[in-house]
Order: structure tokens, then C-alpha cells, then sequence
């Protein structure tokens, strides 16, 4: 059975699951269920300096499939909205009653040295495992002077996590807000002001729909509405990009990563992992199924993991990094076609219509008797764009297949139509 | 079989709640909920197989397609602009052999059709327009006949009044509809909607509607032909094919047809006389239907006996298998003898010889005998086309005793279209392909006006 148990930064979790600050780790009663559900960690709902913040009501959207199916949520809460000594109070008193889970607390402060010097004094006394920054709140906060505002300046990135790791011992990880052109910039200033690992992604600036009786956005306060963060499935792989980004620039490499964003499936977190996170944090996928997802998340990890004989993550962490590069070095000379399974295929022609409406008229739909129609491909005109297998309803019908063209690895930096080549 | 066995024939065999629930919708209303569940499953298929199974080429998945995208409005449209009476096939069409037959999804390993019929019927159900949807184009000037308001009629009047021409729509019963009226199962169309979905027809205008009007009586086909510029007959099969067991004075071998009609006007089902013992000859629709609800009228015993094998039964196997769930027994390669009467000329059994096929493949007795006690017999052998309706006037040609016509619903006569179950066609006899024919025929008889006026 393959070993689940996590240290990522020296904080010791029974498994790699932590649930992202946001309202699941909101106050001990959601932590204590989440810990008896089987979570690993927690990175407690950001805290705020007092009088606390007042949230409204209307807080979150979704954009869904036509389906019903939810592509992603966003929502317009601010940091907690509780007073922050019994936030204090409630983390001290988890951390005692589960001391084998990691108990991180995430921190939203004014942009002053004096105040996180001050905020990080009393959560010290907490005792718990590490701090997160939450630069990247993008709503809200950032009006006020504070989240989005600093994660998106490098200067202030480097210059507050300088800050937090000359005021406290307790492990930094830096929460990255992907509402930046180069995440690059943001990791490396974290990386330069000391910070032990950083966190990534917060949500993305988003308008999820609009109601076209009353057109107003969605959640809609009375009628008004503004900017909220996008979350869940939808933004995965945005967030792998960035994990991607950092774990193969030479400079960052070395960054610890704790990866988030849409995380729903074991197979989510161990994509994350494969890019080099050490371990990943949940937040949308339990707001919408509960904490039980924590069962299947762990169950399918392992079951996958002992299927491919990695004994821990470790095993695996970064394996897909190496492979992750520019462009300009893919092999020009690899070539696949599409193969449609004629045993499993229904006729209902997606392939023909992506193909011959809007890729390279490669797909043959040939009418036979009794209104039995193959769809077959041909291979002459196929450029391997995996369009007619991405659109085949049925799983595994369509199959691209390696042809070899004899001829060896060519990039564009070597190729002759390249107007820069050397 | 003692001549004075009493026959068995009553009304109120069941309780109201009984009568309630037997003649309820079989195949109800999909709720929003069941329509965004099952429109999603729609796989927009290029080309789509189920367009080519309807008969009258529905845009299936463009209108599920609009369905799922809340544009419920939308799918009706294109539901109705190439099938006026689509809620009524919505109702009765046997999908099983057309658009859900071919479903992409019906095949390997999935076996599971869109529920194409009753999203067509959830579009339609749910629309409401302020105004009808068609607009009639300026008035032509032409006028046409056409005789017979079923389905082939109704859907030819509309396509006709929609090009600007003057339809006058003749039948001989007092309520317009034809079968949708009076033959389909009272459980497949409630709530009058016969009468509804006629009067949305008639919403078009220019269209009007002359009941209690018989060809070959009080209306003659020459003087149509004469007063009108087209005429269009779908007068459908009136006529009920005969046993060859038929007596006078006898009592108890019936007409499904017309006790079908009867189920169907009946005010109160409860007070429609049927037998506890009933026997069908016959394996159509029509015969699976009459069985059906012969036996949710309160028959103990409903025997459904046909002279060949299940495979050449014309009910599909939906059909039959909606019979057997209905309690109905199903007897195959036999075929009745003689009947026996009491002493009031009142059938009370019915022999059967056995068949079999013989060497060449034809239907041969197999020289065994049984008899089946019968308070009523039920005969769902066919209908006929009645050609009365022509005496005194100059006939269309026949062809296997139906009215021949060309590919454009033609008939032999020089403005006469026809179309529906009176036209001998290679289709079967369903309400949708007579909608197409008239449809069809609509368009021909369009293009004939045309060239009349520009000629
Ligand atoms: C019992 C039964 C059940 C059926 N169930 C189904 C089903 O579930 N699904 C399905 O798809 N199909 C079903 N059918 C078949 C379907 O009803 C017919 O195919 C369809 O109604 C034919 O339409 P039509 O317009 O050609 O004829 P009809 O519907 O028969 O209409 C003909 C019209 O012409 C009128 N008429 C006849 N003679 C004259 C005259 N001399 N003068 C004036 N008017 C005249 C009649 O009064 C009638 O209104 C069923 C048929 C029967 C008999
Ligand atoms: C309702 C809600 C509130 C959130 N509040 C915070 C917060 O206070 N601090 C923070 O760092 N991130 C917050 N987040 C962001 C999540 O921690 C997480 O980074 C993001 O949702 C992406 O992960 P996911 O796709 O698993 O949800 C919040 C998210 C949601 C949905
Ligand atoms: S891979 Fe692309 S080009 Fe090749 S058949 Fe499929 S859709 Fe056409």
C-alpha cells in the first residue's frame, strides 16, 4: 500500500490533502468535521485585524454546463468575518485536540511592518504549523489596500514576506494570485523575500453570467454586482500552467509548491504533483460535495500510485516537469492520425462535423445500407490535431496513432522555414 | 357449447378511481426537470439518423439542442414548421420503429434513445405563442378542396392557407380530426387535444371547415372539381374489412373501430358495456389497441389470436410488449373457423384451426382445432378504402384498392391530389406519414397554383 503521509516543508500531514482557506475551514466546528472526515491539513480562512470585516449577502455563482454540470464558482466574501481572538482561540484549540493534522493560518494584514509583526506574535501562540500569506484575495480586500494589490507588485511580494520571516519561526508559504501576466515574477520576489514555499492559485478575477431580466451580474446584491474569484474545475489548468511555469524556471525550481485550484478527483492532485507540488490544497470541490470527497480523493491516489509502484509521493513528485518545455523544441517530425474503433463506434458523426467544418476534411462519413454509415479516417489528410477524439462521445473510440515518418527529431529552431534560424 | 350460456356484458366492471387510472396518460408529460435531463443527453449528431426516420424530417437535435438551451419557444417552432401536427404525433407516433429506432444512442451498449416523442411534446406542451406562428402569405385568390379532416387533411389545409390560398375543408363526421379523434387509444390523447390541436390549425385562417359534408352524398368529387382550383382527397380507410364469419342479426363480433370510438367519446367510460371474455382477431395497431383497453375496461380475459407468427405482425414489438403488460394473452398461427351463438343470436365462442406455412410459404391449416368462449369479438383485420364516395362522379384510378398517385400525391384525375391511408404508399399507415403526404401534396398543389396564375 502506497505511504499517503506528507511532509511538505517540514509540516507532517497524514496525507496530501489540505483544505484551502476559504469558508470550509472557516471556524473549528468545519475543521473538526473536515479532520474527522479524514483530512490532512487545513489552511484556516484567512484572518484579518480587527473590528472584522462585514460580508454581504448573495456571495457566490456558478458557471455551469448547459448539462448542469458546474464548470467553476465564484465567489464575493472577504477575509473571515469573525473577530479575530476567537479565530485564536479556536486554532490553539485544534491544534491541541489534532496535533497530528497541519494547522496552517493564513494572514491578510495591512500593508504596515508594525502590523504583521503584531498579528504574527498572537498567532505564534496558536501553535500552528505555518502561516500562509493571502496576497491574492482578488475582491474586496484589495480596495482596501491590501490581497490582490500586494500579490500583483513583486516589490511588496519580496518586501511583506521579508517582513513575516524576520518577525516569525514558523514556516512561510506565500499564497500567488494568477491575476498577474508572469506568474514568474511573483514566485521569484517570494522566493527572494525568504519565503519557505509558495501556494498557488487564488482566484481568478471573474463575471460569471448575467441576468438578462434584471441585467445584473451574478451574485447579485440587490441588483448590483461586482467582480468576484473564480474557482473550481474551470481553473485547473491555469493553475497547472503556473505550477508548470515555476517548477521548470531554473531560478524557482527549488520553490516548494503547494498546489490549488480545481481540484476535484485524485487524479487532479496527482497531475499537481507530477508538475512538482508537494502537495495540494481543496477548496471548491468540498464546498459542493462535502467533506466525504476526502475517502475518494485518498482511496484513488493510492490505488493509482500502488498500480504504478510509487511507495510515496515523492516518488513521483516533478516526474512531469522534465517533459514541459517551449515550443519551439516539440519534434516537428512526430506525427500521429486518428483511428476510429469501427466495433465501438454509434455514427452519430461529431467527428465528421469538427473535422470537415472545422479542421482539415480528413473524415469520411460514408453512407452504407440500411442507413449504417461509417465514418472513416483518412489518413492522408489527418494532421493529428485531436479534435475528432476530443468531440467522440464514446470513450476510447477514437485513438491517435503514432506513424512513423522515418525521418529524425526537428524542431523550429533548426527547421528551414524558420526566418531566425541559425 | 350450451346454447343458453348467458353472455357476459357490463358496464361498470371497475371502480371511478379504476376507470381514472386505465385510461390515464401512458406516456405523460416530462416535467422541466426530466426535459433539461434528457434534451442534455442529445449528442447533436451530424446529419442526424433520426431526421431521415421521421417521416416528415424533423430538425430532431436542433430542437432538443434548443430545448436544453432553454429556448423552449424556438423548439416548437421548428418542430411545427415541418410537422403542424407534431403534438399529436408527439402522442402516437411508434417511435420505437422511427426517429428513437435509429438514435445513435440506441445502439451497443448503451440501448438507451433520446426520449425524442415526449421532448417533442414538452416543446410543444410548454408553448405558448401570443399569435399563431405562421404567417399566411397574401390571399392567392385559389381556391382548393379538400375532403377528409384527419391528419393527411389537416396538415394540407395548413401548408396550403400558409402560401395565401383558400382552403375548404370537407368531412363527414361532425367533429374534425379523423382518426385523431375517433380511432387513436384513449390513453395516448387526452384532454380533448384533437380538438385543440385543430382549432391551433385553423388559427392560420383562410381555412374553412365543413363537417357532417360527405363525398358521394351531400358533396360529389366532379363539382369539386369544377368549383375548386385543386382538390385534395384524404378521406383515409372507412371501410372495415369483412371475416367471412359475419351473420345478420348477430350480436357480439364487433367492429374495434367503432368501439374504439366509442372509448374515445365517451363521456363516462363507466357506463360502456363490455364483455368479460373478449377475443381480437387481428395483430395491428388497431387490434393491440382495442385489447388493451377492451382489458383496463375491466374484461378478465382479453385473447389477442393472429393467423401468422409474431415476426409478421404489424404492431411493433413495443406494441406487444405494452399488450402483454396489459394482461392480454397472445395467441399466434390460428385463425377462426366459425362461430358459435346462443339462443338469442348471441356469440358466445369462436373455433380456430391452427396454421402453419406451407413448402411455397403460403398460410395453410394445420387441421387441429380449438375454441375460445367469447362474450364479444373484436375484428382488427384492416380497414379499407370505401371508393362509394365516388359514384356519380368520375373516379381516380385505384391501385390494391387504395387511390393511386404519383410521386407528387397526384392522382389520375387532372386537379386531383390524395394522400394518407387512402393512397396506396409504401410507408405504413401512421398519422405522420399521412401529416408528410399532405404536406407533400400542399407543396405540389402549390406549384401547380403558381404556374396556373403565371401560366
Ligand atoms: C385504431 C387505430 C389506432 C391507431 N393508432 C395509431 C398510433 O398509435 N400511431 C400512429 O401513428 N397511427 C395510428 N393509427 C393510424 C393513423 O390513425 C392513421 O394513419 C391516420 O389517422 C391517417 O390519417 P388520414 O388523414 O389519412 O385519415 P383519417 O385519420 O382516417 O381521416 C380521414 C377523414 O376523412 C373523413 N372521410 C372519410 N370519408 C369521407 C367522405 N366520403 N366524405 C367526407 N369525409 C370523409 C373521415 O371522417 C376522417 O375524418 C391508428 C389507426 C387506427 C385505426
Ligand atoms: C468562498 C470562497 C472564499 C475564499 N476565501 C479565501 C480566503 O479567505 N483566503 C484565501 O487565501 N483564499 C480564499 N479562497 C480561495 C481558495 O482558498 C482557493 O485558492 C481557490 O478557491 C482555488 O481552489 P479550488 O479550485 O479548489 O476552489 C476562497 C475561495 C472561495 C470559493
Ligand atoms: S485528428 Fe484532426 S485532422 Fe485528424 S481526423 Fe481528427 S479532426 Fe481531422
Amino acid at each position: 500500500m502506497a505511504d499517503l503521509t506528507n511532509n511538505f516543508i517540514g509540516i507532517k500531514s497524514p496525507n496530501p490533502f489540505w483544505l484551502a482557506s476559504a469558508p470550509p475551514t472557516d471556524k473549528a466546528y468545519n475543521v473538526y468535521r473536515a479532520f474527522d472526515a479524514g483530512w490532512g491539513g487545513v489552511v484556516w480562512k484567512t484572518l484579518g485585524e480587527d473590528p472584522h470585516v462585514v460580508n454581504v449577502s448573495s456571495r457566490y455563482s456558478a458557471h455551469k454546463l448547459q448539462s448542469g454540470s458546474i464548470l467553476g464558482i465564484n465567489n464575493i466574501e472577504l477575509v473571515s468575518d469573525r473577530p479575530l481572538q476567537i479565530n485564536l482561540d479556536e486554532i490553539k484549540q485544534t491544534k491541541k485536540d489534532w496535533p497530528d493534522r497541519a494547522v496552517i493560518v493564513s494572514l491578510m494584514v495591512p500593508c504596515e511592518e508594525q502590523n504583521w509583526q503584531q498579528m504574527l506574535q498572537r498567532v505564534a501562540e496558536t501553535n500552528c504549523d505555518g502561516i500562509e500569506l493571502n496576497f491574492g484575495c482578488p475582491h474586496g480586500m484589495p480596495e482596501r489596500g491590501m490581497g490582490a494589490a500586494v500579490g500583483q507588485v513583486p516589490e511588496y511580494v519580496e518586501m511583506v514576506t521579508a517582513w513575516c520571516k524576520k518577525h516569525t519561526r514558523l514556516p512561510v508559504i506565500v499564497k500567488l494570485t494568477p491575476n498577474i501576466t508572469n506568474i514568474l515574477l511573483s514566485a521569484t520576489a517570494a522566493l527572494k523575500g525568504g519565503a519557505d514555499a509558495v501556494s498557488l492559485i487564488n482566484t481568478i478575477n471573474s463575471i460569471t453570467q448575467i441576468d438578462l431580466d434584471t441585467m445584473a451580474g451574478a451574485p447579485s446584491v440587490g441588483g448590483k454586482y461586482t467582480s468576484g474569484g473564480y474557482c473550481g474545475s474551470a481553473v485547473k489548468p491555469i493553475a497547472l500552467n503556473m505550477v508548470g511555469q515555476i517548477a521548470r524556471n531554473s531560478e524557482t525550481s527549488s520553490l516548494p509548491m503547494s498546489g490549488i485550484g480545481g481540484v476535484t478527483t485524485w487524479k487532479d492532485a496527482a497531475e499537481f504533483i507530477a508538475l512538482g507540488a508537494g502537495n495540494v490544497q481543496v477548496c471548491t470541490a468540498a464546498m459542493l460535495y462535502g467533506f466525504k470527497i476526502i475517502n475518494e480523493l485518498c482511496d484513488g491516489l493510492s490505488n493509482w500510485m500502488d498500480s504504478k509502484g510509487y511507495r510515496n509521493t515523492e516518488a513521483f513528485r516533478g516526474l512531469a516537469v522534465p517533459n514541459l518545455t517551449d515550443w519551439q523544441y516539440l519534434d516537428l517530425n512526430y506525427k500521429i492520425v486518428a483511428s476510429i474503433d469501427q466495433n465501438t463506434c454509434i455514427e452519430c458523426g461529431r467527428c465528421y462535423s469538427a473535422c470537415e467544418d472545422t479542421a482539415h476534411q480528413a473524415i469520411a462519413m460514408k453512407m452504407g445500407d440500411k442507413g449504417k454509415r461509417t465514418l472513416e479516417v483518412i489518413e492522408s489528410e489527418c494532421v493529428g490535431c485531436n479534435l475528432c477524439q476530443i468531440t467522440c462521445p464514446v470513450p476510447n473510440c477514437i485513438t491517435m496513432e503514432k506513424r512513423e515518418t522515418g525521418k529524425s527529431y526537428m524542431n523550429w529552431t533548426q527547421h528551414p522555414n524558420n526566418p531566425f534560424k541559425g | 357449447m350450451a346454447s343458453d350460456r348467458k353472455v357476459d356484458i357490463q358496464t361498470h366492471r371497475l371502480s371511478d378511481d379504476q376507470y381514472q387510472q386505465n385510461f390515464s396518460d401512458v406516456k405523460p408529460a416530462l416535467t422541466a426537470y426530466q426535459a433539461h435531463i434528457e434534451s442534455n443527453r442529445c449528442l447533436y449528431c451530424e446529419d442526424a439518423p433520426c431526421i431521415s426516420a421521421c417521416p416528415t424530417r424533423i430538425d430532431i437535435p436542433s430542437f432538443i439542442q434548443k430545448i436544453a438551451n432553454n429556448n423552449t419557444a424556438g423548439a416548437a417552432k421548428t418542430i411545427l414548421d415541418a410537422n403542424i401536427l407534431g403534438g399529436s404525433c408527439a402522442r402516437v407516433c411508434p417511435t420505437e420503429i422511427l426517429c428513437e429506432g435509429v438514435c445513435v444512442r440506441n445502439k451497443d451498449p448503451e440501448y438507451a434513445p433520446i426520449n425524442i416523442g415526449r421532448l417533442q411534446r414538452y416543446a410543444l406542451d410548454n408553448f405558448n405563442p401570443s399569435e399563431h406562428p405562421f404567417q399566411r402569405l397574401p390571399n392567392s385568390g385559389k381556391k382548393v378542396a379538400i375532403v377528409g379532416a384527419g391528419p393527411a387533411g389537416m396538415a394540407c389545409a395548413h401548408h396550403l392557407a400558409r402560401q395565401g390560398h383558400h382552403v375548404t375543408l370537407f368531412d363527414k363526421n361532425s367533429k374534425a380530426g379523423g382518426l385523431n379523434e375517433y380511432g387513436i387509444a384513449h390513453y395516448k390523447m387526452q384532454d380533448d387535444f384533437a380538438q385543440k390541436e385543430l382549432e391551433f390549425i385553423l388559427e392560420i385562417g383562410g381555412i374553412e371547415l365543413k363537417t357532417q359534408a360527405e363525398l358521394g352524398h351531400s358533396v360529389h368529387l366532379d363539382t369539386l372539381r369544377q368549383e375548386f382550383d385543386a382538390v385534395f382527397l384524404s378521406l383515409g380507410l372507412t371501410k372495415c374489412k369483412r371475416l367471412g364469419l359475419e351473420q345478420d342479426n348477430l350480436s357480439g363480433l364487433e367492429n374495434s373501430l367503432d368501439f374504439i370510438t366509442d372509448i374515445r367519446q365517451a363521456e363516462d367510460l363507466s357506463n360502456l358495456p363490455v364483455g368479460n371474455k373478449v377475443v381480437v382477431i387481428g395483430a395491428g395497431n388497431t387490434a393491440i389497441d382495442i385489447a388493451c383497453q377492451t382489458k383496463r375496461l375491466g374484461a378478465e380475459q382479453v385473447t389477442l389470436v393472429y393467423r401468422r407468427g409474431v415476426d409478421n405482425m404489424s404492431a411493433t414489438h413495443k406494441e406487444m410488449e405494452f399488450a402483454r403488460q396489459n394482461g392480454v394473452a397472445i395467441i399466434t398461427w390460428a385463425r377462426p373457423v366459425s362461430i358459435f351463438t346462443n339462443n338469442k343470436h348471441q356469440l358466445i365462442a369462436i373455433q380456430f384451426e391452427r396454421t402453419q406455412l406451407d413448402d411455397a410459404g403460403k398460410l395453410q391449416s394445420k387441421q387441429e382445432h380449438f375454441e375460445l368462449a367469447a362474450d364479444s369479438v373484436f375484428k382488427a383485420i384492416g380497414q379499407e378504402f370505401d371508393g362509394q364516395c365516388f359514384s356519380g362522379s368520375e373516379a381516380p384510378e385505384l391501385l390494391h384498392h387504395r387511390i393511386k398517385v404519383d410521386s407528387d400525391y397526384k392522382t389520375s384525375l387532372s386537379n386531383v391530389w390524395a394522400g394518407g391511408d387512402c393512397i396506396y404508399h409504401d410507408g405504413e399507415d401512421l398519422t405522420v406519414q399521412s401529416v408528410e403526404h399532405g404536406k407533400q401534396a400542399a407543396y405540389s398543389i402549390h406549384q401547380y397554383l403558381e404556374q396556373q396564375s403565371h401560366g
